[in-house]
């Protein structure tokens, strides 16, 4: 395989050497300090790359989007957040936003306007499948996914809050795996326990953790790849799948990282 | 004797009038207790919205059978509702089926057809009942949602009991009405039999005209009081969705569901600290932030809470209740119009005015434990049928305990003071916010 050098733009070095992207790829929290899905990030990135899409990042004057601080209930934090990003971003006139976290694009997509933000804002499943539509990420004659059971676990600010159920599978079909749903999926997804402020607290006393309930359907699809497209997801769905101890036989992976697999990246 | 009756009915027709009119007051003055949201843009959007859910039930045939058997209902309702207009007119001018000689052999049609969808209505309700009863379907067991012990159970089998009486007195009436024509008595018109009621009509073979009369106004009369009781009865029950299922998919919310509302007054302060605004003179200051009691909400939120009628299938489909939480999105729906109806009621007996009386929406009926173990998957708001939106009030519900009372968990402080000094709700330092890059295996330092 011959080799790529990757190249990660900032918005600033864009700025500089006068160039404009196509496309900002919005990181995310999660993206940038979670060390699982810095793995996501990066396989997102090689694709980009690999596709020859001409995009940039923020780099270090990305802030969080609010999200977790808004469904918490801290509309001053989340507002405080919003405006000083609507601010760099208007500042560099960014126009078309990607972002791998479901959680940033409902709030970039849906709530900066009513502050100032407008964008054309694609979850990255959207925006892999419109390179694999355009011929730009090509997946023919790969072997790497013939034959596995792959289950796709709906994430719910993609899902219900924004009816985007589609995308996500026409990747996964476009791998050549055995797409099995659980009978939970699309607008009966089950949540996976994390979002509205979840992921930062300690879930209420119950019966049982909302991962757990949700693994256990994954798990009894006879799937060997759990397909997640959402940073607090993936977190969720890999505890499940250590709580069941079945790290060996099922493995939890973000779409950007099967395609990347997909491609040998 | 005719007379005698007419003014019966009369004095009932005004008795009931009079208080359906009392209580739809009642009722409306309460929806207006909430505050102001515009719902009223893209009327033709939310016509279509309103036609498809509400009229035609759509979401109802996400499970087919029970969609099929609560169109039969709902159908029958509807329709039945034409043959009411004959009696009330019947009572009213001492007539007896007043449609019968206009309408000639269609007549006969038209009280057949009123007389299947009677059945159907029967038929559907027994098994309803049966659900609720033998099968016990889980959402609506008191003995795993708290919510349904009490008034609650008791109200959806009363409705359902209340159906079954109505149908099996309209079918008598009519039996006894057929019976009465083949003896050739006076004001029982010929009309021939009807479609289900002559199944009925042997039991009244033999019997003398006089008793057959006695019979026929029996029924006629406990069915028509039995329907103004009724109707009386649905609007202090979780029954009114049969009339506000209407306006409430008709003002339900065009935004995405995940898109939450924006607070301007923050905004406006936000503005300010940052600089990008100069302090205005004319900002005002809200009296409280989010929502802490009923008149904090939404008036669509309080329409929301009047147009429940308790199916719990948003509880079914919430991952909080599932795991055993104490959160269920239908007792938020139910707590707020229990708490609305008791704002209503204070306000009543003090001439308009509200008196406070020490209680509020989120603690005294809403726990803070439930408002807090909601992860805002929307699975409540895409499952009711009649487009209610619990999780609009839990969210208004976190704003005020958050932002007002300032208390949050524990951890959610920690998370918003990482926001607000490193701009993520971990402890990172923003400026390593790109190391990421360095995971990338054959990086070329940019361009």
């Amino acid at each position: 395989m011959s080799e790529i050098t990757y190249k990660v733009p900032t918005m600033a070095e864009m700025a500089a050497s006068n160039e404009t992207p196509e496309v900002l790829f919005w990181v995310g929290c999660a993206g940038s300090f979670d060390d699982r899905y810095k793995k996501v990030t990066v396989a997102f990135v090689k694709i980009l790359n690999s596709a020859g899409v001409k995009f940039a990042v923020l780099g270090t004057e990305e802030s969080c989007t609010g999200d977790p601080a808004r469904r918490a209930g801290n509309e001053f934090t989340f507002q405080m957040l919003a405006m000083s990003n609507i601010q760099v971003l208007d500042m560099y006139g960014v126009k078309k936003i990607v972002t791998a976290c479901p959680h940033c694009f409902n709030t970039l997509k849906n709530e900066y306007p009513e502050l100032g933000g407008n964008y054309q804002v694609l979850h990255h499943s959207e925006y892999l499948q419109q390179l694999i539509d355009a011929g730009r990420v090509r997946l023919e004659g790969g072997e790497v996914f013939k034959g596995k059971k792959i289950t796709f676990h709906d994430s719910c600010y993609l899902g219900r809050a924004n009816d985007v159920y589609e995308a996500p599978r026409h990747v996964l079909e476009a791998l050549d795996a055995d797409l099995v749903e659980m009978k939970r999926s699309r607008t009966k997804g089950l949540c996976c326990g994390a979002g509205g402020g979840q992921m930062f607290k300690e879930p209420e006393p119950g019966k049982k953790d909302i991962n757990v309930e949700r693994i256990e359907e994954a798990i009894g699809t006879g799937a060997d790849t759990i397909a997640v497209a959402c940073p607090f997801c993936m977190v969720m769905m890999t505890d499940g799948v250590k709580n069941k101890e079945k790290e060996q036989s099922v493995k939890v992976y973000d779409l950007a990282e099967l395609v990347a697999q997909a491609k040998g990246l | 004797m005719a007379i005698i009756q007419q003014i019966l009915f009369l004095v009932a027709l005004g008795v009931v009038a009079w208080l359906a009119f009392r209580r739809v007051s009642f009722i409306r003055n309460t929806i207006m207790l909430g505050k102001d949201d515009d719902r009223k843009d893209q009327p033709g959007r939310r016509f279509g919205i309103m036609m498809r859910v509400a009229f035609g039930q759509k979401k109802m045939f996400d499970r087919p059978l029970i969609g099929f058997l609560h169109f039969a209902v709902y159908a029958g309702f509807i329709l039945i509702n034409i043959e009411i207009l004959e009696i009330v007119l019947d009572g009213i001018l001492g007539t007896h089926r007043i449609f019968a000689s206009p309408l000639g052999s269609f007549y006969s049609f038209l009280i057949g057809f009123f007389e299947f969808l009677a059945f159907g209505v029967l038929i559907a309700c027994v098994i309803f009942l049966i659900r609720r009863s033998v099968w016990k379907v889980e959402r609506l067991q008191p003995s795993r949602h708290r919510e349904m012990n009490g008034w609650p159970e008791l109200d959806g089998k009363l409705i359902l009991v209340f159906e079954i009486v109505l149908m099996v007195a309209i079918l008598t009436m009519n039996a006894a009405d057929s019976a009465l024509q083949d003896l050739g008595s006076a004001h029982y018109p010929k009309t021939g039999d009807f479609l289900i009621s002559q199944w009925i009509k042997p039991i009244f073979s033999g019997m003398p005209e006089s008793t057959l009369i006695i019979i026929e106004r029996f029924a006629w009369w406990f069915h028509i009081l039995g329907i103004f009781v009724f109707a009386i009865y649905l609007t202090y029950s979780k029954h009114l969705h049969i009339a506000l299922a209407f306006p409430n998919t008709y003002f339900a919310r065009l935004e995405p569901k995940g898109e939450m509302k924006n607070m301007p007054e923050i905004t406006n302060e936000v503005k300010i600290m940052l600089g990008l605004e100069s302090q205005a003179g004319d900002s005002v200051v809200p009296e409280r932030f989010g929502a802490k009691d009923v008149t904090d909400l939404t008036w669509k939120n309080l329409m929301d809470a009047y147009s429940c009628t308790e199916c719990g299938r948003c509880t079914a489909a919430c991952p909080a209740n599932i795991t055993g939480k104490k959160l269920s999105p239908r007792k938020i729906m139910m707590d707020t119009r229990d708490r609305l109806e008791d704002v209503g009621r204070i306000m009543q007996a003090n001439k308009g005015q509200f008196v406070p009386d020490n209680k509020s929406l989120i603690g005294d009926y809403i726990l803070e434990e439930e408002i807090l173990a909601c992860t805002t998957c929307n699975a409540c708001v895409q499952e009711c049928p009649v487009l209610i939106n619990p999780l609009d009030i839990i969210l208004q519900l976190r704003r005020h305990k958050v932002m007002d009372e300032s208390q949050a968990p524990g951890s959610w402080n920690m998370m918003f003071q990482n926001l607000d000094t490193n701009q993520a709700p971990w402890k990172f330092s923003p400026g390593d916010r790109f190391n990421w890059v360095e995971g990338l295996e054959n990086k070329s330092a940019n361009s």
